[in-house]
């Protein structure tokens, strides 16, 4: 036999292309190279299936070898073809059962021991050949628990090429190998904190829920230890735990980020990116292989931007194409990947530039024009997109203690958040839409659900008057739907409208 | 005579031999000139064959086809057609092809011997 083929998963993004291996061996003086747009990492795989081969006691044939990778068009990048290479050249000498090889995808980087090496990117690159209908995948075994995430597919960890190369039949002796050690799990960045801790911040608490049951992207407002970081990492407690394909995609980013991923994590994920970030940091990108940004980790989850009047104008401004469709595409040079983005956007903000603004008892020592420039830096598009502006301030000690038995509960607020969705998505069972911040415009204000003219009446007052646009109504009214979920009604009184305008106008500009 | 080139010499014969039992005419061996050496230039009836032949005690240092690498070749090419351009009644009439013949083992007589034909 002169020819042998298998499969790999080229990814583009969360996008998984699968590649046919081919390897030929002509007779030639020898030589290996691989064809079809192998980016450096790949072209080096080269060396590294050479040494690996002969260091398991596996003989490359002597001959002119050529590896292609087809489609040939499409671009590949890293080190996770090393195994299908090396498995479709020793297949071409014989000796190994070309069926079997022709029918498992291979997935893993080659170290010159031997052994395989754990990659990036497992995840959505075993959805990928799942989905194209692939039943037998052979992964590193330090990959192996992330690789069985996916059902429907065999998976196998293979500790070395030996291993693999056994498996389809050939006679190696086992060299008794350990295996390569996964990396050990990134801690749990954000521990799961108690809604409870958040003491005499009432009304911040319930907009924070009100937030969550909607969906609603809020900006907070306040002096500093007013406790807006404090607000934010406890909204992932709050929102209901991810469903299986949102986790499963939630893993599949977090894996072609490079994090090690071994179980499925049902929290919403937070991104809180400093304030210094760049665009490509924020939206994602790298000059030929496309990564995941913050934006697109935060997917299904909360991106939190703290002092968010510090982040580059130009950064802010491209949340607004995610924030809009819930997907952001990035375009580089011959690829364009497509990451989910579908996320709630917390900012938070101090009133001015020293955070006195507006504090009673405090003095602000900000010039007027260093003020508005300060808020002027959130542009009017972007604001428009949040729903809530909630003002925060200091809480007094003696308020502190005089109001700790008002304090909610994660587990009960994370109760009303489930049953106020519940009711959304009862009520919007009809539409496309689950969330309350989803629906559309035309469709509140003229839908089947329009609201009776006394009860707009605020907010029709104040269109107007011009103080609210009209994007700014929509807003309103669907901040008044949850507010009337949350309280169990069946549609949203003057007191929920007011309320929801309050929550739009909270920020003094 | 070191002992590489009294092996390199055994390969040489053993290389002619397997050759004249395949038909051809050793034509040449060992034709020097300032840019290099043929080992053998060999013919049969159209064909006209420049033939390297590489021999190793055994491939710890890799195989002896290893060393015939692409720059070797395009000497091997450079002298075939010096070689052709001195012998032009020789290489009349024939398709001129370059071979590589690899013997690996201890002992010329009795080693393996790989013959690749119309190197590319």
């Amino acid at each position: 036999m002169t020819t042998a083929r298998t499969w790999a998963v080229a990814l583009t993004g969360l996008e998984g292309a699968l590649v046919e291996v081919e390897a030929d061996l002509s007779n030639q003086t020898p030589e290996f190279r691989i064809i079809g747009l192998p980016d450096k990492a790949l072209g080096e795989a080269v060396q590294r299936v050479h040494n690996a081969s002969a260091n398991c006691g596996l003989a490359l044939p002597r001959r002119r070898l050529t590896v292609n990778l087809s489609p040939a068009s499409v671009p590949k990048h890293g080190s996770a073809f090393d195994v299908a290479i090396a498995i479709a050249s020793l297949a071409t000498a014989g000796g190994m059962d070309a069926a079997s090889i022709a029918e498992t995808v291979h997935i893993g980087e080659l170290g010159l021991d031997g052994r395989l090496r754990p990659v990036p990117g497992v995840l959505p690159a075993v959805m990928a050949a799942a989905r194209e209908g692939h039943r037998r995948i052979i992964v590193p075994s330090a990959n192996e628990a992330e690789a069985s995430l996916v059902s429907g597919v065999e998976v196998i960890g293979a500790i070395s090429l030996a291993d693999v190369a056994r498996r389809h039949g050939a006679d190696v002796e086992d060299l008794q190998l350990e295996p390569v050690p996964a990396p050990p799990a990134a801690e749990i960045r954000h521990s799961p904190a108690e809604l409870a801790d958040v003491i005499g911040q009432r009304d911040a608490v319930e907009a924070l829920i009100t937030a969550a049951a909607g969906g609603h992207h809020m900006l907070m407002s306040g002096p500093p230890g007013a406790g807006k970081t404090m607000l934010a990492s406890r909204l992932p407690g709050i929102l209901p735990a991810l469903d299986d394909a949102a986790a499963l995609e939630v893993a599949a980013i977090r894996s072609l980020a490079g994090d090690p991923v071994a179980a499925l994590v049902r929290r919403p994920p937070l991104e809180a990116p400093h304030h210094s970030a760049s665009i490509a940091a924020l939206v994602g990108g790298g000059s030929r292989i496309v990564r995941p940004g913050a934006i697109a980790r935060a997917s299904h989850g909360v991106l939190f931007l703290d002092e968010v009047g510090e982040f580059a104008p130009s950064v802010l401004d491209a949340l607004r194409q995610p924030l809009e469709t819930g997907a952001i595409t990035i375009h580089r040079s011959g690829v364009a990947a497509s990451f989910p983005a579908s996320f709630q956007l917390i900012l938070a903000t101090n009133p001015c530039p020293c955070g006195n603004y507006g504090v009673r008892g405090a003095n602000c020592v900000c010039p007027p024009m260093a003020i508005r420039r300060y808020l002027g830096r959130l542009s009017g598009p972007l604001l428009d997109r949040v729903d809530i502006e909630l003002g925060l301030s200091r809480v007094a000690v003696a308020h502190a203690s005089l109001l700790a038995d008002e304090t909610i509960t994660t587990d009960a607020a994370a109760a009303r958040v489930a049953e106020a969705r519940a009711r959304a998505a009862h009520r919007l069972r009809d539409t496309a839409w689950r969330l309350n911040a989803r629906v559309s415009g035309p469709w509140l204000r003229e839908g089947p659900l329009a609201l009776a003219p006394v009860v707009r009446r605020p907010i029709d007052a104040a269109l107007q008057r011009g103080s609210l646009t009209l994007r700014g109504y929509d807003r309103v009214l669907r901040v008044a739907w949850t507010l009337s979920d949350l309280a169990g009604r069946a549609s949203p009184t003057v007191h929920d409208i007011g309320r929801a305008l309050f929550m739009k106008k909270g920020v003094t500009t | 005579m070191a002992a590489k080139d009294v092996l390199g010499r055994a390969g040489e014969d053993r290389a002619a031999r397997y050759l004249r039992s395949l038909g051809y005419t050793v034509l040449d061996r060992n034709w020097r000139i300032r840019d290099g050496e043929i080992d053998l230039v060999v013919a049969r009836p159209g064909e006209l064959v420049v033939v390297e032949v590489k021999t190793r005690r055994g491939d710890g240092f890799g195989h002896p086809l290893e060393a015939v690498d692409s720059r070797k070749q395009h000497r091997l090419w450079r002298l075939a057609f010096a070689w052709v351009a001195a012998h032009p009644d020789d290489a009349q009439g024939r398709r001129l092809r370059l071979d590589a013949v690899a013997i690996t083992g201890p002992d010329a007589d009795t080693a393996t011997l790989e013959h690749i034909q119309d190197l590319r």
